[in-house]
């Protein structure tokens, strides 16, 4: 489009020789958009640039961490002879370095017992965090089960839910023996069945299509096969 | 008339039509007939003192023309009924400018670090002079902010004030509601004591039962899988430098829009009919205006 000034700066001035008129007005030869188009377009681009040039960096930093995995921390908690079959031990070690007390965290830890239908000879390390919204849970030896202060759940000895609102059993950390010593590492949630998937954070349902509703976190670790 | 007099010129609430600009004795009819006697120096001095805050403020509108922005805005027309229902959105607002004001200040003693922050807080309410009445003023303050923008949105609803022309109001008025709530959410993170730690991790993994997102949104609130010390630096400069810049500038455009599409009277107000449903004829005659209101 042509405006006023293009117009005055043309041969519509009276008395002057005709220049030849570009078609469509305001069009240069061989040019498909006006010069005004064109800077207006070149104007916002760089723009445009300049603040993704900004904005994107900044937002990868603040995002980034959702796709960080941590460095895999084991600790030795006690020695196997320790833990036993009919009653856990409960351990505090750390699981999240740099923050003092506020990155330990409990676990209460027995060997494996095949009366509930376990593999012999393991050591199984159950997580004191809540499955309903992370409170802790306290193991009552009496009743031989566990007990969130919070909200009233309820797990049984394996840690599975008996009661209240938690939506899956309570996770567990990786469990090995080394030098005679029990270490315990990355945490893993299970299904109702017991079976490891990967972490997921209290509230979220595992199993089935929940797996997929909630998706495991590129910032966890993979379970324990088997 | 007295309190007008207090009122610089270009402030003073502007003249109704006819009754002329409300200044005395300027007309160039008065200088032409009666030319005033020459004032002495200490008199001449003294006017020249009184209108001292005029000239400057005569100086700045000058160069701003604020003062057509301000008279219009200050002494802008209210429908009929307005009561102090009306008074919740001010009152949300002076709740705001008392959390930034005492924020600041705590933001001057008080340490982001998870080793440090428990410390710097109990430093605050034990050794800092006043320490504990700015905290406790920001603290409750915050409470009191909620309750008030609760009570504001009720308002707006009961009184139908959220209708048309007023929906994008509305809409950022929620847009202000939700930034108050994550302002209060992810301050309570930051005294670092077991209460604030375990009411972060309840929030975030509530926020974390959303399907799909919810995972990482629980991971990007924490900056990682478990909380540490990059979520007390991530909350801190959300609730400190995020949200109070997004606050200020949504409150500036809520303010906007109720200064120019004015207030609703409340809905027990009848729109005033026309006095009178006069016959045809008579409207012939030159029936008096027929009062239409200004709500």
């Amino acid at each position: 489009m042509s405006d006023e000034a293009d117009k005055q700066n043309g041969a519509e001035a009276a008395g002057r020789p005709q220049r030849p008129q570009p078609e469509p007005p305001g069009y240069f030869e061989g040019e498909s958009m006006t010069r005004r188009r064109a800077f207006t377009v070149a104007v916002q681009g760089i723009g445009g640039l300049a603040g993704a040039a900004i904005v994107l960096p900044a937002v990868g930093f603040a995002v980034a961490p959702i796709f960080h995995r941590g460095k895999e921390r084991w600790e030795a908690v006690g020695p196997v002879g320790d833990f036993v079959e009919d009653t856990y031990r409960q351990v505090v070690f750390t699981e999240t370095e740099g923050i003092g007390d506020a990155g330990k965290t409990t676990a209460y830890v027995r060997k494996s017992s095949t009366q509930l239908g376990e593999k012999p000879n393991e050591i199984v390390a159950v997580s004191n965090r809540c499955a309903h919204l992370g409170c802790p849970v306290r193991f009552v030896e009496a009743a031989g089960n566990f007990i969130c202060p919070c909200h009233g759940g309820v797990y049984d000895f394996q840690g599975k839910r008996i009661g209240g609102p938690p939506v899956r059993p309570l996770d567990q950390f990786q469990a090995r023996v080394r030098a005679g010593q029990v270490e315990l590492g990355p945490r893993f949630s299970v299904t109702s069945q017991l079976e490891p998937v990967r972490a997921r954070d209290p509230g979220e349902f595992t199993g089935g299509i929940w797996e997929y509703l909630y998706p495991p976190r590129p910032s966890t670790f993979p379970p324990p096969s088997g | 008339m007295k309190l007008d007099s207090l009122i610089p010129a270009p402030l003073r609430k502007p003249a109704k039509p006819g009754e002329g600009n409300g200044s005395k004795g300027a007309a160039p009819a008065d200088l032409k007939t009666a030319p005033p006697e020459r004032p002495s120096d200490a008199q001449r001095l003294g006017d020249r003192a009184k209108e001292a805050p005029a000239d400057v403020l005569a100086w700045v509108d000058q160069r701003t023309a604020a003062s057509g922005f301000l008279t219009g805005m200050l002494y802008r027309k209210v429908p009929k009924g307005t009561n102090w229902f009306y008074t919740l959105g001010s009152a949300t607002l002076i709740a705001f400018i008392a959390q930034a004001t005492t924020g600041v200040f705590l933001a001057m003693f008080y340490t982001p670090s998870t080793t440090q922050a428990y410390a710097s807080i109990a430093h605050i309410n034990n050794d800092v002079f006043l320490g504990q009445l700015v905290h406790g003023m920001h603290k409750w303050g915050s409470s009191v902010m909620v309750i008030l923008i609760f009570l504001h949105m009720g308002r707006t609803f009961f009184f139908g004030a959220y209708k048309y022309p007023r929906e994008l109001n509305w809409v950022i008025g929620v847009v202000l509601l939700i930034l108050t709530m994550t302002m209060a959410f992810t301050g309570y993170l930051l005294p670092f004591d077991q209460r604030s730690f375990w009411a972060s991790v309840v929030g975030i993994n509530i926020n974390g039962t959303g399907p799909i997102v919810g995972p990482y949104l629980s991971d990007f609130l924490r900056a990682g899988p478990e909380l540490g010390a990059t979520t007390l630096s991530r909350f801190y400069a959300i609730h400190m430098l995020l949200l109070p810049g997004a606050i200020i500038a949504l409150i500036g455009a809520h303010l906007y829009l109720v200064v120019k599409l004015g207030t609703t009277a409340p809905p027990w107000m009848k729109a005033e009919k026309p006095k009178a449903a006069a016959p045809v004829s008579q409207l012939d005659a030159g029936v008096e205006g027929n009062g239409a209101s200004s709500g």
